[in-house]
């Protein structure tokens, strides 16, 4: 069965000069480049998490979203550190991108003591609570299931703060996906949702999957406003989640965006990518978010090849430090198996 | 000490936690102006207003995820699940959820959350508004579960309950709302997952919960004139279990006979026999420990079935002296 994929049209401006859209955003040069490096940043810690589960050092599976940069840039830069995260499973970008140390990310990934879940949750559970990030979730729609209450817990106790829950586009056919919506509607909740297409639920196409695309309708469907953007255009994506976020803050109740990417890596590590071709792939690297900001930066002489030599090779290095953090640290305590079922 | 019904009592220690603590809310379908379908949050509307008594669309999967999310971030929420059989529609959020964070999370999360649920057949609701389903419940690392059988039990159970750092599933059974207690006024708490003996006895050792509870110490009182001595546990917290009273009892008395209300098969009183089949009170045991549940069938509606389905206390009695005369 072949799915023709529907034509979908952007609510944002594809970013084409970026001097004026800088300007617009108010960010610096500085910024632009702070950006662009955390990108790559995310894209490293992916390949090396791939490299290091072809090395056989990884016990688990893992999500990677290599590709997803964007949206996880994009987004993170607008959250305040009071601000609550809910993630998925495909999380490490969105981690990244809030400021997580990646030691303790590559330390949870090998399952060692000093990971941020002590190697009791892996790559699929990373969570920093006191950091007001309550974890990425295993089960698709998870995190949808708990945002309405972490809102309504702002709500209640009248503070300034938002949660942003972030789910692919497989959590969206979940029948908690109306269940949360509807709440937050009616409740007013300060609750993001952030529905981060990248294409496939597992190897399920959106389009085919899904009665109606793209997904706006159904959170204009109960009265909160929708977005559908180009995740891959990384200043698009501060945009239009600044809006969200602000809107949400203002206490104006839920707002839901979905940001349009592609994953480069399969699902898991069982993947064999029989239900895409390598030409689609292809295409989706040619116009990945990293590709385009960095040709936009060259365009507007913001950056050059030795500039992008010097960034790589810093991540790489901080990259591979924490690879070393990991594989230094010492395994949890078998005999403490059994604690922190219950507090 | 004033006596008032088990309702009376779940009611208060809601209302009296709530003015203590501004965290603990209640959630859940039709609470406020309706007060409940069985009428435990009357009147706490009007006094802790839409905000704290929160009610709900009919979104169960929402309602104990948006518990689960609320205890996260520091609240103390209390969810209110109709009947028992809801749950079912929130297993997700409780079990993959709830139960799973601090784990998941290595130490570093809590989720102080209580489920209430009215459990139990006797209402002619037939199948899907009449089960107990705790030991679902009790398979989860991670979940308290506790089932209280009086009043005075309610009450401290349920203070206890929402105090605790942990998820609680609270088991309400429906044929007891009505059923008066002495409960002392004032604050007391009762610790989870102590049993309580509910009558001294000497001849055989019954485990019961809830609705068993009563129907056994009925059946006991006849018995008694029979020359039995029948020693009644009431768990009364089902998960952590107390396995030690049990076993303390069995050690006296030499027979055990676990009667509940939930299907035989994988019911709780497996969990009881085996448990104490790992204790030295094996030892003691002078006839084969039984189970009296009820039977492997769905609830039916007619009321001659209904009771069919479930142990009375003529089964209890026949049970009981079949034990004790080793004529099981």
């Amino acid at each position: 069965m072949t799915t023709e994929k529907p034509k979908m049209k952007f609510d944002n401006k594809k970013t084409t000069d970026i001097l004026k859209k800088a300007d617009e955003l108010g960010f610096s040069k500085d910024d632009l480049i702070e950006i662009y490096s955390t990108m790559i940043k995310i894209r490293l810690f992916e390949e090396m998490a791939d490299h290091l589960y072809a090395m056989g050092k990884v016990h688990g599976t893992m999500h990677l979203s290599a590709g997803q940069e964007g949206v996880a840039v994009g987004t993170g830069l607008v959250m305040r550190p009071e601000d609550y995260l809910l993630n998925h499973h495909r999380g490490h970008g969105h981690l990244i991108a809030n400021g997580a140390d990646v030691n303790k990310m590559m330390a949870e990934f090998l399952g060692k003591q000093t990971g941020y879940c002590r190697g009791r949750g892996g790559s699929m559970h990373i969570a920093d609570v006191e950091a007001n990030n309550l974890g990425a979730n295993g089960i698709v729609g998870g995190g949808i299931e708990l945002a309405a209450g972490v809102g309504l817990a702002i709500q209640m106790q009248n503070q300034e703060r938002i949660v942003l829950v972030i789910f692919g586009d497989g959590a969206a056919n979940e029948g908690i996906f109306h269940e949360s919506l509807n709440m937050a509607a009616i409740w007013d909740l300060p609750v993001v949702y952030l529905c981060e297409n990248n294409q496939y639920g597992m190897s399920a196409d959106v389009s085919r999957v899904s009665s109606k695309v793209p997904f706006r309708g159904r959170a204009e469907a109960h009265g909160i406003p929708g977005y559908y953007i180009d995740g891959n255009d990384v200043l698009a994506v501060y945009e239009y989640m600044k809006q969200a976020i602000d809107h949400a803050r203002s206490r104006k109740g839920p707002v839901f965006v979905e940001a349009q990417t592609y994953r480069y890596f399969g699902h898991s590590k069982s993947d064999r990518n029989l239900y895409r071709t390598k030409e689609e792939i292809s295409e989706w690297r040619a116009k990945g978010p990293i590709t385009r900001f960095e040709e936009l930066l060259m365009k507007a002489d913001m950056m050059t090849d030795q500039d992008i030599e010097r960034i790589k090779k810093d991540m790489t290095r901080i990259i591979d430090e924490a690879v070393e953090f990991a594989e230094n640290s010492p395994e949890p305590d078998v005999n403490n198996v059994t604690e922190w079922v219950y507090a | 000490m004033p006596e008032i019904t088990y309702r009376q009592a779940i009611h208060d220690a809601m209302v009296e936690e709530m003015r203590r603590d501004d965290k603990v809310f209640l959630i859940g379908e039709d609470i406020g102006t309706y007060g409940g379908a069985f009428g435990v949050s009357a009147g706490m509307l009007e006094e802790f207003g839409p905000d704290r008594i929160r009610e709900t669309p009919i979104s169960e999967q929402a309602i104990v995820g948006a518990a689960a999310g609320a205890a996260m971030v520091g609240m103390r929420p209390i969810a209110e699940m109709m009947f028992m059989d809801f749950i079912l529609l929130a297993m997700e959020p409780l079990v993959n959820q709830a139960a799973k964070a601090r784990y998941m999370f290595g130490g570093k999360a809590t989720v102080p959350m209580v489920v209430r649920m009215p459990s139990g057949s006797g209402t002619g609701a037939a199948a899907q508004h009449s089960q107990s389903l705790e030991t679902i419940l009790m398979h989860i690392p991670g979940i308290k579960v506790v089932a209280p059988s009086t009043p005075y039990d309610a009450k401290g159970l349920l203070l206890s309950s929402i105090r605790d750092p942990n998820p609680v599933c609270f088991v309400e059974h429906k044929l007891l709302y009505k059923a008066k207690g002495e409960v002392p006024e004032g604050e007391y708490t009762i610790p989870l997952g102590v049993a309580d003996i509910k009558r001294s006895g000497t001849d055989i050792t019954v485990v019961s919960s809830q609705i068993m509870v009563h129907k056994t110490l009925a059946a006991a009182e006849k018995l008694q004139d029979e020359g039995i001595s029948v020693e009644v546990v009431d768990p009364r917290t089902m998960r952590p279990l107390d396995v030690d009273t049990i076993a303390k009892s069995v050690k006296k008395t030499g027979r055990l006979l676990v009667v509940h209300e939930a299907v035989k098969t994988a019911g709780w009183a497996g969990e009881v026999m085996a448990s104490i089949s790992e204790t030295p009170a094996w030892d003691y045991l002078d006839t084969p420990m039984r189970r009296l549940t009820g039977k492997d069938v769905p609830i039916p509606y007619n009321p001659n079935l209904e009771a069919a389905a479930v142990p009375q206390e003529d089964d209890i009695l026949r049970e009981i002296r079949a034990i004790v005369n080793n004529t099981y």
